[in-house]
């Protein structure tokens, strides 16, 4: 595809690439992830659900759940 | 999205749907360390003068815990459990003592060190193979022995662990689901010291999500594992955290009323038979003695922990080639 941010994901590591722009909330709809459970991280910045992410970026949607014993 | 606390339109970094606000990176953090401060203070969970070990892990939340603790001026020690399971337990020591060698050191907090290969003969995973356990009830058993006995032969106050707000309220879930009476009655932020041999247990982060904490590390750039334990591969906890979280999603808040909910509850009796922090304390020097073989509190004669201990070593002696 050319021309399309691409996202880095993890569990497992992997990387995809959506076309732009879109906005945050829809990237993550795009990839069936909901909000609560993640962040997008671009370069040091956390991005919010209404920003915008263009193709030109390099985001990582970071998981920020974890389980096991309690 | 703009910040709701700045007066002149910074833009936010996150938005909180359930305080119906949105933060810049410095009244987030400003935000986190209320949330923090508030939580010790309504918990009475200690005070400046006390001696803290912290439980640390590698993860957001522990070294998050850790940092903030620091931040706000706390005496505040961190103990790491190394479970040895290979390459995910060194890259989660790895990050530990980065952060303690580069962030902790410089504000006179040292860290402790427990490696289960060392202490209890093999790692975590040949432990539940040979004790033929859950991995996660088995380091969950390791931990809480290791944490406890720490924090009590080297004088700490208390002992803090990482617990969030998912976390809670996920496993109010499960003990809901499960009608276990006797879980619920100690998943209070706070459990006191209510027996000789026992440190005092509190989770300052219980008012904060995951998220929130996941957002916090990364904006003051703690360095955190950011792998799943392998070990935590279908575990119950994350199935509730995501039924939790798609409640969240569309009812923003559920997680927070539903803990803090069952904590107001609670604090005030309750239906009948609810437990108070008191009784509780009673109960706790009705039925725990110290364990014949290690000192420890248990209902046993002898702890889960020992127990656990001997049949691994027996079974080692059985099996030489297991572990």
């Amino acid at each position: 595809m050319i021309g399309s941010m691409i996202v880095h994901l993890s569990h497992p590591r992997r990387q995809v690439e959506i076309k732009g722009p879109k906005r945050v909330k829809e990237v993550l709809r795009e990839l069936n992830l909901i909000v609560e459970a993640h962040l997008v991280i671009r370069g040091d910045d956390l991005m919010t659900e209404d920003e915008l992410a263009l193709d030109s970026d390099n985001l990582e949607i970071r998981p920020v759940i974890s389980g096991g014993s309690h | 999205m703009n910040c709701t606390r700045c007066p002149s339109g910074v833009k936010a970094v996150i938005g909180l749907p359930r305080h119906n606000a949105a933060f810049c990176k410095h009244c987030f953090t400003g935000f986190v360390h209320e949330q923090v401060a508030r939580a010790i203070k309504s918990q009475r969970m200690f005070s400046k003068d006390d001696r803290i070990l912290v439980a640390v892990s590698g993860g957001k939340d522990s070294l998050a815990l850790w940092h903030i603790l620091l931040q706000l001026g706390y005496r505040a020690d961190a103990l790491y459990v190394n479970l040895g399971i290979g390459g995910y337990s060194e890259l989660s020591h790895q990050k530990v003592q980065r952060y303690a060698e580069t962030v902790a050191a410089a504000q006179g907090a040292k860290l402790l060190l427990h490696a289960v290969e060392q202490q209890e003969g093999a790692g975590i995973r040949e432990l539940a193979n040979i004790l033929h356990r859950p991995t996660c009830s088995t380091c969950g058993t390791i931990k809480r022995y290791q944490f406890n006995r720490a924090a009590v032969e080297q004088d700490y106050d208390v002992m803090a662990t990482g617990h969030n707000l998912d976390d809670e309220a996920a496993r109010l879930l499960g003990n809901v689901l499960h009608w276990q009476q006797e879980y619920l009655d100690k998943q209070g932020p706070t459990l006191p010291a209510s027996v000789e041999g026992f440190a005092k247990k509190v989770k300052p982060l219980y008012r904060l999500s995951e998220r929130e904490i996941a957002a916090y590390a990364v904006l003051n750039k703690i360095d955190y594992i950011v792998e799943e334990c392998p070990m935590a591969k279908g575990s119950k906890m994350l199935l509730y955290k995501e039924v939790l979280n798609r409640l969240e999603t569309e009812s923003p808040g559920t997680k927070q009323r539903f803990y803090c909910g069952f904590l107001e509850k609670e604090a005030h009796g309750g239906p009948e038979g609810q437990q108070t922090a008191a009784s509780m304390e009673a109960k706790d020097r009705r039925t725990l003695h110290p364990c014949q073989s290690c000192g420890q509190p248990t209902s046993s004669d002898i702890c889960s922990y020992c127990k656990m201990m001997a049949k691994a070593k027996s079974s080692r002696r059985t099996h030489p080639t297991s572990a």
